[in-house]
């Protein structure tokens, strides 16, 4: 019911704005109000505007991002090529005006002025009761908090109507990064818990349709499936007003005709285009091609080590040295990645992730290990992948069966419909499959926590355990939490060596975020999220 | 008529419960769990358990299929998980976009295809028979998806001359207040000619790609049917008569030659809709086909079932009128249920 009358007042909205306009009127507003759009298409749109929502899709984290404020946010520097990349490590207030993080707490001071879509003045109320909804409405959202270790509503306490403090319950380098992604978003609670049910305390029916947020933008149209219409928040107090008035993002599932609209400049921007697409429009030069690394991702080839033969380190190894690594670069990435291979042999392991491993391609020294472990007549096996991804994952799969057969291993290649995909990661039956993680937060052992622990999350698609490398990344962990950077040093290296040379997953390239967009669209940034943030676009 | 309407209404019941039935069962039996899928890349055991509650997924099957009649029965095609809007909502919206597409696309096809058909069979042998037969076997040897493209690439991206593929109107004009939910018609109830035209042009490439795949059945069919009726022997009396050749071949063999077309028109029908997928997706069209894709996609069942079903009673729908045409076409038909 709530739904159908936003519907009816868009709707109606739609008919006021055209039926007392003449057509000559239509004409010149159609000129400025291009002038002043952001037209932006992608294949997907988002199937929820609210982050807090059940199966939120990742555009839909796009629209959170840009129409709600959180308490904090990042500061922006230099990144790779000159392009503005968000600072992992400093961090301004977005509603908050100041902060103070003491030893076992962080206190918000919000700034006054800060006002909800609606005029509502944002208060610290608004800000508990959001932060109460994310770390208790489960699935994405509560799991992404507790990444933090914010899990619990009394970790969130009101001092008076302008100050708000996070108490921690444990010492954790993520706390403060994690208040910074797009989940701790701060929205109007008042207007929510109105449109709220018994069935739906949180609201979720009532924002999946609507934001009611105090961000820079808010969603005034939203046809799923074909388009969102985003106008700006005059009063918006998080940073500077934005240059971009209104931003039209559209759904357009042939990539070949979004190539062919940024081409003929109808779009200004997109994403999500076939990688030789983006290379040959790099090289004609016509539009501009932002390509940057995925911060903490990597595409690789896994081994559940659970199933024989891979749970012999001499056979991963050996699967290691017969990756077909360049090929894959140059025929299927088609250079837009960071190679993760072959680094030199007296390289020192650094403090870093990613950072490339020592495996080259070497076919006799694969044959060597296979017959060392064995198996020098080699064995049969499948290798699987995510065929919503098949534009990489298909060739990738196919260089590699060719070059494991050299090596006497028969693959068969099995491809996995997208919305299987994740029930079969669950499941941890594929015995040899390729995948990318990224991980929001930036830092090594947030991925091997992720990737390599011995607790078996749904990423650690190897199912490795190892008392080694658990006793490792807790150490790294805890050394973070306490500032210990000796400790944090040695076992972030002592993690990625283990890595390295046990090599449950065989890391292959870090894949590059690619936005090709108008010579006269400036103002692109790279955040941790990979999304647009149009905040700080500008048009002309 | 009346009698005739309702018992082919009644007909209709039994296929229409089977459709409900094997929709279910069907769209169960594909892979793919939708709970892990809503649940999210970073999901827990325990996340993708909470989502299957949430969504009812855990319950048996009979119960499941008992809770979907029900709602059925209360107009209720269920939540569209991968758009998150009721299923009923968006194919209301979306159908007039489909709808006015095909039916655009049919209509351009007739007006070319018919007077073809009719030329190539009074000349059978000139050069307009082997147009007819040129132009008829190159439009059904095209997929559509490949038409689609080449007409975007000739007509938008080198001309210039047609508007960018993005939809049913250019992005800066508003949609029309909904009245048939057609956007040509729309546009004029409102008085905004620059919507009209705008909504005229974003139509053309879409619907001569659905044209040119149609013309070759409706012109084979209406040249094979007008062939054998200008050799019967009823024409052959008229033409003895001394009528003009235009009364012979317009009001006695054409009138004959109409029923086989007819019934030709409505298979058209029926598959244009089905290309029309195709043509949504080249076109970024919001109609329902591209819709009910998406959803199988990501094994969302509610959009996939009700999609199958509208086009299920579309379909009953459509036989209905075209027996009545037949009826109304050549009145030796008898209307029997």
């Amino acid at each position: 019911m709530k739904r159908r009358d936003f519907l009816k007042s868009v709707s109606g909205l739609a008919a006021g704005a055209t039926l007392p306009a003449m057509p000559s009127v239509i004409s010149s507003a159609y000129a400025d109000a291009r002038s002043e759009t952001l037209l932006i298409v992608s294949e997907g749109g988002p199937n929820n505007l609210d982050i807090h929502g059940v199966g939120t899709n990742v555009p839909g984290y796009e629209v959170s991002w840009n129409c709600y404020d959180r308490l904090i946010s990042h500061e922006m520097k230099v990144g790779p090529g000159g392009v503005p990349y968000y600072d992992r490590d400093k961090f301004k207030g977005e509603l908050a005006e100041d902060f103070k993080i003491d030893d076992m707490s962080v206190t918000f001071k919000l700034k006054k002025n800060a006002k909800f879509h609606d005029g509502t003045p944002v208060t610290a109320k608004d800000v508990k009761w959001s932060l109460d909804r994310a770390v208790t409405v489960g699935g994405f959202p509560t799991f992404q908090m507790s990444a933090g270790s914010l899990t619990k509503p009394e970790q969130f306490v009101v001092i008076d109507d302008y100050t708000v403090r996070v108490d921690f319950l444990k010492k954790d380098r993520l706390t403060i990064p994690d208040l910074a992604v797009i989940v701790p978003c701060i929205i109007n609670s008042e207007l929510v818990k109105k449109n709220a049910s018994e069935k739906d305390p949180w609201g979720l029916e009532y924002t999946k349709q609507q934001t009611a947020g105090s961000g820079a933008y808010k969603v005034t149209k939203w046809t799923a499936g074909t388009e969102v219409v985003m106008e700006r928040n005059e009063d918006w107090v998080g940073g500077p007003l934005p240059k971009i008035k209104r931003v039209i993002w559209r759904m357009v599932p042939q990539a070949g005709n979004r190539r062919a609209l940024l081409e003929r400049g109808d779009a200004d921007i997109s994403y999500e285009l076939p990688f030789k697409d983006f290379q040959e429009m790099k090289a004609s030069g016509k539009l501009n091609v932002v390509s940057l690394p995925f911060s903490n991702g990597i595409q690789y080839i896994g081994m559940n080590v659970t199933k024989p033969p891979f749970d012999n380190p001499k056979v991963r190894q050996a699967v290691a040295y017969a990756i077909p690594y360049q090929k894959i670069m140059d025929a299927v990435m088609f250079g837009l990645a960071n190679p993760m291979f072959g680094a030199p042999k007296d390289k020192p392991t650094e403090v870093a992730w990613p950072q490339p491993h020592k495996y080259n391609t070497d076919i006799e020294k694969a044959k060597a290990l296979m017959a060392e472990a064995g198996l020098a007549n080699g064995f049969e096996t499948t290798i699987s992948f995510d065929l919503n991804f098949a534009g990489v994952n298909e060739p990738l799969c196919v260089l590699v069966q060719e070059s494991l057969a050299q090596i006497g291993i028969k693959t068969t290649i099995n491809k996995v419909p997208g919305a299987n995909w994740r029930t079969e990661l669950n499941k941890k039956e594929m015995p040899l499959f390729t995948n990318v993680f990224s991980g929001w937060l930036d830092y090594p052992e947030y991925f091997f926590y992720w990737c390599y622990h011995g607790n078996n999350s749904v990423f650690n698609t190897m199912s490795y355990k190892s008392p080694e490398m658990d006793k490792l990344i807790d150490g790294a962990r805890n050394a973070a939490a306490v500032g210990d950077t000796a400790t944090y040093d040695k076992d972030v290296k002592g993690f990625v060596d283990l890595a390295f040379s046990d090599i449950p997953r065989i890391p292959l390239y870090q894949p590059f975020v690619n936005v090709a967009m108008q010579k006269n669209i400036s103002g692109y940034q790279y955040w941790f999220h990979r999304r647009l943030d149009y905040r700080a676009m500008a048009k002309g | 008529m009346l009698t005739m309407i309702g018992k082919r209404l009644m007909f209709a019941i039994p296929s229409l419960i089977g459709v409900v039935i094997v929709t279910f069962l069907l769209t169960r039996a594909l892979p793919g769990d939708p709970a892990a899928y809503f649940a999210g890349p970073a999901a827990t055991k325990e996340a993708v358990e909470q989502i299957r509650k949430k969504l009812g997924l855990d319950k048996p099957l009979i119960e499941q299929f008992f809770r979907y009649t029900n709602d059925l029965a209360h107009g209720d095609f269920g939540n569209s998980l991968t758009t998150g809007q009721p299923v009923a909502a968006e194919i209301r919206n979306r159908l007039p976009a489909s709808a006015e597409l095909t039916l655009l696309g049919l209509i351009v096809s007739i007006v070319i295809a018919i007077p073809l058909g009719v030329l190539a069979a009074t000349r059978p042998g000139s050069w307009v028979d082997h147009l007819c037969r040129v132009t008829t076997t190159a439009g059904v040897s095209l997929p559509v998806f490949f038409t689609g493209l080449v007409l975007v690439y000739v007509f938008y991206f080198q001309l210039g001359w047609s508007p960018a593929p993005l939809g049913r109107l250019d992005v800066f004009y508003s949609a029309p207040p909904t009245v048939t939910g057609f956007y040509l018609i729309d546009t004029l109830l409102a008085r905004d000619l620059e919507a009209f035209r705008s909504a005229c042009s974003q139509l053309i490439l879409p619907a001569t790609t659905l044209a040119i795949f149609s013309l070759a059945p409706i012109a084979r069919m209406t040249r094979a049917s007008m062939l054998a009726v200008l050799s019967s022997e009823f024409v052959r009396t008229a033409r003895a008569s001394g009528l003009s050749p235009a009364t012979v071949i317009v009001t006695y063999a054409f009138r004959n030659a109409m029923l086989p077309v007819i019934t030709t028109l409505s298979m058209v029908f029926s598959f244009l809709l089905g290309a029309n997928v195709l043509v949504e997706k080249v076109f970024a069209w919001p109609g329902i086909g591209s819709y009910a894709v998406e959803a199988l996609i990501s094994s969302d069942f509610a959009p996939v079932q009700g999609f199958v079903l509208t086009m299920a009673v579309m379909y009953v729908l459509l036989n209905l009128v075209i027996d009545i045409l037949y009826g109304v076409i050549d009145p030796r038909v008898r209307l029997e249920g």
